[in-house]
């Protein structure tokens, strides 16, 4: 964040006020973000242990951190957590690459856009689920079916937010590169790419929030591993303490990777003259 | 230097924003375009920098045919348009890219200099006031160097005082190395203040009304009564261009003069100054 001029109060109090979206939380918003999943925690357990309710279909807290504590103890969390997180990386990757660049060139040239995005918006309207039993088909029940259904349902949010971006970057300001004689390379470079960024770090939070959705429809369709795994096996052998911890587990994950990514994008975006940098 | 011939502009909707424009302008001059919404003012300054193409005729700039953006002219915008991802000495190298890195940095710092901003040169666009940002503009498009400048009503979004001061500054510019200016605006006063010359537009279709030659000496006084007597001339040419469209008000001297002596004293002046037509 030390891009900003240090000696300049403006900046210094943007970098003082990090953003809630963003690079992290104060102390106190930390407290009251965790307060209400605490509070229903202590409740619950409290009610189990009293014998206000039946702890077995919903069991409470202690059961579930003794579960997640066993499953750690025994190597067999990471391996799940190991096994979703490459699946996730792999199809956010795959799928963010394809729909960056056909989101930008449908937002580039109008001919594309008319040729390609009617069908792309078909598509998106499909179920991702229903691609399942063609991938199945296609790639095996194995790891290459599963990274490309998380691949398809991250490829659209950003293809949308990429294309939308494209469309909605101001005429003025692309004018400028024109006067300047930009060629098209330069102007997608030195114009259109920065003044979509704000808007395609959203598309990409988008993206691999949808990532975490699809890796358990697609360990669901047959998986040795993976948290989803863990979800499928806890229902089986009738142990809702495992799916609970695996959902905690997805839960953790998501946020921390949302996180990360917020993180890594935050310092290229201290420019943004919008209403949460003003907060 | 900058010939326009014969220039038209029809949009594809066919309404016809400007019919046969010819005018010559020296090197060094600075030529102001008043006229009325509509006239088509704009829209010479849109095809005289190359972004928009004449339906007929041409310009040419030391007898190079502009057809598209031309390294020879700059344009200042009506706002600063400034890159908000940028820094304001990032913004203000953006058109001089190519050249080497320590000429280009010791173009921006003089620029900055110049346009009285050097200690702004890390700051982001967002904390610049509007008379700031357009004095980045300014730099930024002088920078290059351009033997012509034109300006699209550069200072119209500003208040009264830091118009004038940004005027002033403009012709401090100017005096350094005398590029042709070409400066679109509706405050006559302006013209009248900046220019060697006046243009005077008319609408429906777009087309010149009369041309006056400023010969006021420098630094020009505001309040003189020959300033007064320029801008009352290009004032009544330009009601001429409008008396065609809108019945003339005729404003009655007061029947019973205040004591004091007030501002109204001048419209029975202005009244009886009208064209015989007109009342």
């Amino acid at each position: 964040m030390t891009i900003v001029h240090g000696a300049f109060e403006g900046a210094a109090q943007t970098q003082d006020h990090t953003r809630t979206t963003a690079a992290g939380h104060g102390p106190s918003s930390l407290f009251l973000g965790t307060l209400l999943p605490i509070l229903i925690a202590i409740v619950w357990e409290a009610a189990v242990h009293f014998g206000l309710a039946d702890g077995r279909l919903v069991p409470p807290p202690s059961r579930i951190f003794a579960t997640l504590w066993e499953l750690a103890q025994s190597g067999e969390l990471l391996k799940h957590v190991e096994a979703t997180s490459a699946r996730v990386a792999l199809g956010f990757v795959a799928g963010t690459v394809a729909g960056t660049l056909a989101g930008a060139i449908a937002g580039y040239s109008a001919m594309a856009r008319r040729i390609a995005d009617p069908t792309l918006q078909g598509l998106r309207a499909v179920p991702s689920i229903a691609w399942v039993p063609l991938f199945i088909l296609w790639f095996g029940i194995f790891e290459t079916s599963k990274i490309i259904l998380i691949a398809v349902g991250v490829f659209f949010p950003i293809y949308l937010g990429v294309l939308g971006a494209f469309l909605s970057v101001d005429r003025k300001i692309v004018e400028v590169g024109r006067a300047f004689r930009l060629s098209s390379a330069a102007l997608v470079g030195r114009i259109l790419l920065p003044a979509i960024f704000p808007a395609y770090v959203i598309a990409l939070r988008g993206g691999l929030g949808l990532g975490w959705m699809f890796v358990v429809a697609a360990e669901f369709m047959g998986a040795s591993e993976g948290l989803g795994y863990l979800l499928v096996d806890g229902q089986q052998v009738g142990r809702p303490a495992q799916i609970v911890a695996a959902i905690l587990v997805f839960a953790v994950l998501g946020k921390l990777s949302d996180w990360l990514l917020s993180l890594a994008t935050a310092p290229f975006l201290t420019w943004e003259d919008s209403f949460a940098q003003r907060q | 230097m900058l010939e326009i011939d014969g220039i038209s502009k029809r949009y594809p909707n066919g309404t016809v924003a400007l019919r046969g424009v010819s005018l010559n302008v020296d090197a060094g001059e600075i030529v102001a375009v008043v006229g009325g919404s509509g006239c088509g003012k704009s829209t010479l300054l849109r095809l005289l920098s190359g972004l928009d193409h004449a339906s007929e005729g041409g310009v040419r700039v030391d007898g190079a045919t502009i057809s598209a953006p031309h390294p020879a002219v700059g344009i200042v915008f009506q706002e600063p348009r400034l890159l908000p991802w940028l820094t304001v000495e990032k913004n203000v190298a953006f058109g001089i890219k190519d050249l080497p890195r320590r000429e280009r940095k010791a173009r921006v710092a003089a620029a900055l200099e110049r346009v009285g901003l050097a200690s702004y040169a890390r700051r982001w666009p967002r904390e610049l006031s509007g008379g700031q940002g357009q004095r980045v503009a300014i730099a930024r498009a002088l920078v290059a160097r351009p033997s012509v400048l034109l300006l699209d009503e550069p200072f119209s979004a500003l208040d009264a005082f830091t118009r004038a001061e940004l005027q002033d500054h403009l012709l401090e510019l100017w005096a350094d190395t005398r590029p042709t200016l070409v400066l679109v605006t509706h405050d006559i006063e302006e013209a009248v203040v900046l220019a060697t010359r006046i243009v005077v537009m008319q609408p429906n279709p777009g087309r010149i009304a009369a041309t006056f030659d400023v010969s006021l000496e420098r630094p020009r006084d505001r309040l003189s009564p020959a300033f007064d007597d320029a801008k009352r001339r290009v004032l009544l040419a330009l009601d001429h261009t409008l008396s065609a469209k809108r019945k003339p008000v005729v404003i009655e001297p007061p029947q019973h003069r205040p004591a004091t002596q007030g501002l109204g004293d001048g419209n029975g002046f202005y009244a009886a100054q009208r064209p015989a037509g007109a009342a």
